[in-house]
């Protein structure tokens, strides 16, 4: 039986009063990219807290590795929190040393990356973002971890750079490693292999985005017009989003939004929707069922 | 040298600025228009300029060469990275210092906020001090603050990096309410699908342009087509190649697509900017093997 990196089975984790977590099951096999997404307070840093071993679930089980988290699992986890993670005022070289020294690695682990090699002597808080955040990589992937937890990993980082910084993550899950990555960008979920999203605690949905999204439609509104579009939309209690000169209205059906519109020239069709309009819509219907008493 | 002038014009930006700090050249020779009623985007990432491009917008920085054309400072509103509110001022005394700043008169300020705090949901914690807001709802009231006297330029600096998608759809909202306010506005961010959603895109990178124009327009200027394999091609052409969605996407720029390939995509506007990117790369480092 090939062991599973991540586990979770039917974990809660409350806080007092508040459910953090609400009976979430999540896997993550050898050699997979899988993307967690939610808003804030979904529940996202709780569940890699409590799949790191920071933190116990209330209820329900982790699994790492088929054991309980521990020191030992620790061992075998690569992790780049959002902060990077890196001291400042040590260089790419030195933090990397101390790294691999704290997880016991030879100095074959800290040996740096090409990439980072002409940056060695700088201390890390004078160098560039998409710099610091190759040397977090390099870091948290010396030891070979066969679990990688990344939390936004591509933030604040431009387009080729990203696609570098994920070249690297999909080099760790070709070579075996399960990885999983926190995001609020859908560029990055359109790289993990599976999604898993969650809202108010629970897991909503999880798949592909093919299969996320299913047959999800949107509403789109052409209109010269288009600011005043916007305004009898909003006053109809229907939020437009502007692209371009279109404007795309999220969980309406056009001949809603044509009444809507009134007498205002515009052409309303409909179109499928993208990930993150379908996000938006099973964020709104698990907070409305939340907030029901 | 800067030009304040009053009333709308056809439209606010730069003229061929450059801004250097000491021996950095932060921006090369920049053109950019933001018009009324539009979003404009600046794109880059860490270093490219877009903040030293905004600080110029919004008057918070002098060009070292060039011209910038913006409204006087009370007709501009500026959102500073990092969220320029006050932590220990509630929401609504963030407000009420703002709109009294930019001397708005008292009942129109009141009418206002309260229409846009019950728009992105922050009516419900007006008393709240700014500090103790979470990351997306002190980036609502950055931008509300940024709104409050209906300025004819909006100068947003990367208000949605770090906010999760519910809060980004409020403040796409906010967004959108001034544009068709008439303001012409003008947003930075490190996202692409965000950037696509602006009717004006200028790309930076080094401080310099690598891309402007609509998204249409920037997709069609990319030089050579673009081919999809499931592996990383050897040699040569691993270096015009990159990963994106499981697969890899190959510049080929002299058009003619190379042999064994998966076929041609059509770019879109992620792809013609990392081309982009990647052909002043490779320049760079051709440049830098012939020096040798």
């Amino acid at each position: 039986m090939t062991e599973l990196p991540a586990q979770a089975v039917g974990v809660t984790r409350a806080f007092g009063h508040f459910v953090a977590v609400d009976q979430v099951d999540l896997e993550v096999h050898p050699g997979e990219v899988v993307g967690l997404l939610g808003a804030n307070g979904a529940g996202k840093t709780t569940l890699i807290r409590l799949l790191l071993g920071l933190l116990r679930p209330t209820a329900g089980e982790i699994w790492l590795f088929g054991e309980p988290p521990s020191r030992g699992t620790r061992r075998r986890i690569g992790y780049v929190p959002q902060g990077l993670g890196l001291y400042d005022d040590l260089t790419p070289a030195e933090n990397l040393a101390f790294s691999a020294a704290v997880f016991g690695e030879g100095p074959a682990a800290a040996s740096l990356p090409e990439p980072l090699r002409r940056y060695g002597s700088t201390v890390v808080g004078s160098l560039p973002l998409g710099i610091q955040r190759t040397a977090a990589f390099a870091q948290a992937l010396a030891h070979r971890p066969d679990l990688l937890v990344l939390d936004e990993p591509t933030s604040g980082v431009d387009p080729l750079a990203r696609a570098r910084l994920w070249e690297t993550v999909a080099g760790a899950a070709a070579a075996g490693a399960g990885v999983l990555v926190t995001t609020h960008y859908m560029d990055e979920a359109g790289e993990c292999d599976r999604l898993v999203i969650m809202a108010a605690g629970r897991v909503v949905a999880r798949g592909t985005i093919p299969e996320i999204v299913g047959d999800a439609q949107v509403s789109v509104v052409e209109s010269a017009a288009w600011a005043e579009a916007f305004g009898a939309l909003e006053a109809a209690g229907m939020p437009a989003a502007l692209v371009g000169r279109t404007l795309r209205v999220p969980g309406a059906a056009p001949g809603a939004v044509r009444r809507a519109l009134g007498d205002i020239s515009a052409t309303v069709t409909s179109a499928p929707a993208t990930l993150e309009e379908r996000f938006f819509e099973l964020t709104l219907s698990a907070d409305a069922t939340q907030a029901q008493p | 040298m800067t030009t304040p002038s009053a009333g709308r014009r056809d439209w606010w930006g730069t003229d061929d600025v450059s801004v250097r700090f000491g021996s950095t050249l932060a921006l090369d020779h920049v053109w950019f228009r933001a018009e009324p009623g539009q979003v404009s985007a600046v794109v880059g990432g860490d270093g490219a300029g877009r903040t030293t491009l905004l600080r110029c917008l919004a008057g918070a920085l002098a060009p070292t060469s060039g011209q910038v054309r913006r409204p006087g400072p009370l007709a501009t509103g500026y959102l500073s990275a990092g969220s320029g509110t006050y932590p220990d001022l509630s929401v609504a005394e963030n407000l009420a210092f703002r709109a009294a700043a930019y001397r708005v008169p008292p009942e129109t300020a009141r009418q206002r906020t309260a229409e846009l705090l019950a728009r992105t949901g922050l009516d419900k914690v007006t008393g709240r001090l700014a500090g103790q807001l979470s990351g997306g709802m002190r980036q609502k009231l950055g931008v509300i603050a940024a709104m409050v006297h209906s300025p004819d330029l909006l100068v947003l600096d990367e208000p949605t990096t770090g906010v999760d998608p519910v809060s980004r759809a409020d403040l796409w909202l906010l967004i959108t309410r001034a544009a068709a306010d008439g303001a012409a506005v003008v947003i930075a961010t490190s996202y692409l699908d965000e950037a696509e959603r602006a009717r004006h895109v200028l790309v930076l990178d080094a401080g310099s342009e690598l891309a402007s124009g609509t998204a249409d327009q920037i997709v069609a200027a990319m030089q050579g087509t673009l081919t999809v394999t499931s592996t990383r091609p050897a040699g040569e052409a691993g270096r015009r190649a990159w990963r994106r969605e499981g697969r890899w996407r190959v510049w080929n720029p002299d058009s003619a697509p190379s042999a064994g390939d998966g076929g041609t995509v059509r770019p879109d506007l992620q792809d013609a900017v990392t081309v982009a990117a990647l052909a002043r790369e490779l320049a760079r480092s051709g440049a830098e093997g012939e020096s040798r």
